[in-house]
């Protein structure tokens, strides 16, 4: 048995560096964006070293708290939308032959290692005006103006499901593959209906893999940024998309900084919910 | 169990949405139309524009050295530190696995934010470097995490064989350890990677105005305008990505059956 009260010089090698990296390239910088964001902007970029809560006032300013208001809409809406998406999806596999189910969920997984950018601009390539699916009802004689479908919320959110869908499916199915079935069947043999079915004896055993997936839409959702950017309109500003564009842009570091620290900790607690809900164990799973 | 012809029909509905504006793409990177979206002609007029060009050279140069480098060092870092936590059971313990998880989750803009102000902070140029030192950062969780998975399989007897036969802790590590992990290693730097070709938020605030990484460079075409040169560089993009990920769980699924 080694002797655990001096320095573990295995331990120190092995785990110290990676830690020590990460504590220098990854916690400091976030500390850093915290102590900017209760300091006072100088213009161009920069802080001066002064106190204040202004940046975090002026986040609640009715300009930018639409902004924000609107980015947990939209998140929500996309993360309601998977879920609805995903569970039949989720069941289609598991009721498909035993040997094609690898396949079809390795078909919905694919997507979701494809770039962003480019799963984002493929969508400009047919939403634009003279894009894919203009050209095709123009073509075809149901409309005779081009519609604006780029630059809109809308499209915002075909984005946002496009990209995230994909981790909603897993979870569900893995929860549904786990599932005790003879518990659906007692209830069809009792005469109740698919709704109920679904309701009474589906959801409750799915639920906890429903709260990650949830979470694994919700989260990148909330801080997205190429999406608004390349698919949305001035009327769809997001957080991401105006934390950019604080800091890049209008060069006020500290605003910048307390957006982030904010989006930073609507974050952390969705997933301390989700964690009390679901268990860290589902958790730390799917990740 | 069934599923009735809704679910089905939603399967193939999501499928279809998922690939179709991908292979759309795809498809129109051969079109030989250069702004409208009707079929004009299959050509590789683009791929060749592409590849003569200079600043998307430049842009392909700057990411295969910024990713191959940063992969080498987080994939060291990364599986170190697996091993350590692994092995060792230590006060802080949990504390490094919250410093793991925290870049998992934080959202890429935030990260930016954080590494560009601490750059500044600490007056150090951007360019390659402030890539490298960003993208490691992200890299070494997901190396750490994908080895750990693999430790965990890790038959404990054998370390023990070792041990009783007179190994020390680096020969086991040496010999024993490393063998036996190494498709997992292989398997967690091609995931970095690909985590590190691909990524375009951290990247576009952490490089400067010099640097050019291959997503930067699309998204520069893509502000500027669309053009099916894009549409080239995307297939390309893709496909390079595609193969480093099934390379990586080819490798994780051999190791799986061993």
């Amino acid at each position: 048995m080694r002797d655990r009260r001096g320095f573990d010089g295995f331990l120190a090698w092995t785990a110290g560096p990676g830690t020590l990296y990460l504590a220098l390239l990854f916690l400091a910088p976030m500390l850093l964006v915290a102590v900017f964001s209760v300091l006072e902007p100088t213009p161009g970029g920069g802080v001066h070293a002064a106190l204040t809560l202004a940046n975090y006032g002026r986040a609640l300013d009715p300009l930018y708290l639409a902004v924000l208001g609107r980015s947990a809409r939209l998140a929500l809406i996309t993360t309601a939308l998977s879920l609805a998406l995903a569970y039949p999806t989720a069941w289609a596999i598991r009721a498909a032959a035993p040997s094609r189910r690898g396949l079809l969920l390795a078909l919905v997984i694919v997507p979701s290692w494809m770039n962003l950018l480019i799963k984002n601009y493929a969508w400009i390539v047919i939403l634009r005006r003279q894009g894919v699916l203009n050209t095709l009802l123009l073509g075809v004689g149901v409309i005779d103006q081009p519609l604006p479908l780029l630059f809109t919320t809308p499209a915002v959110l075909v984005g946002l499901v496009h990209t995230y869908l994909p981790f909603m499916v897993l979870p569900l199915y893995v929860a549904l593959d786990r599932m005790d079935w003879s518990l659906v069947e007692a209830a069809r043999d009792l005469g109740a209906g698919p709704a109920q079915v679904f309701r009474r004896v589906v959801l409750p055993q799915t639920l906890a893999s429903a709260a990650v997936g949830c979470t694994l839409v919700l989260v990148p959702a909330l801080g997205a940024f190429v999406t608004p950017d390349l698919l949305g309109g001035p009327e769809s500003l997001m957080v991401g998309t105006l934390i950019e564009n604080q800091l890049l842009q209008v060069r006020n570091w500290p605003f910048a900084s307390a957006l982030s620290v904010l989006l930073m900790v609507v974050v952390l607690g969705v997933l301390a919910v989700v964690r009390r809900l679901a268990g860290g164990h589902a958790l730390s799973e799917a990740l | 169990m069934r599923a009735g012809w809704g679910a089905r029909a939603t399967l193939w509905a999501v499928l279809a949405f998922l690939y179709a504006p991908v292979l759309v793409l795809v498809l129109y990177s051969f079109n030989d139309a250069r702004f409208s979206a009707s079929w004009e002609g299959f050509t590789l007029e683009w791929y060749r524009r592409l590849l003569t060009s200079p600043e998307t050279g430049a842009a392909l140069r700057t990411t295969m050295v910024v990713s191959l480098s940063s992969t080498a060092l987080a994939t060291v870092l990364g599986t170190l530190l697996a091993l350590g936590l692994h092995l060792r059971r230590f006060p802080g313990r949990a504390l490094v696995e919250l410093l793991l998880f925290l870049p998992v989750v934080a959202p890429d803009i935030v990260m930016g934010v954080a590494l560009l102000a601490f750059y500044v902070a600490i007056h150090l140029p951007l360019g390659r470097g402030s890539i490298v030192l960003a993208h490691v950062s992200f890299q070494i969780p997901f190396v750490a995490l994908i080895v750990r998975a693999r430790l965990q399989n890790f038959p404990r007897e054998v370390l023990e064989a070792a041990r009783d036969l007179g190994a020390d802790e680096a020969r086991t590590l040496r010999y024993v350890l490393l063998p036996i992990l190494w498709p997992g290693i292989v398997a967690g730097a091609l995931i970095a990677l690909a985590l590190s070709v691909d990524d375009f938020v951290i990247t576009y605030f952490t490089a400067g105005a010099g640097a050019s990484t291959l997503p930067i460079r699309i998204y520069s075409m893509v502000k500027r305008g669309v053009t099916p040169d894009i549409n080239a560089l995307s297939t390309l993009l893709l496909a390079a990505t595609l193969l480093l990920i099934l390379a990586a769980l080819r490798l994780q699924r051999r190791e799986r059956e061993t």
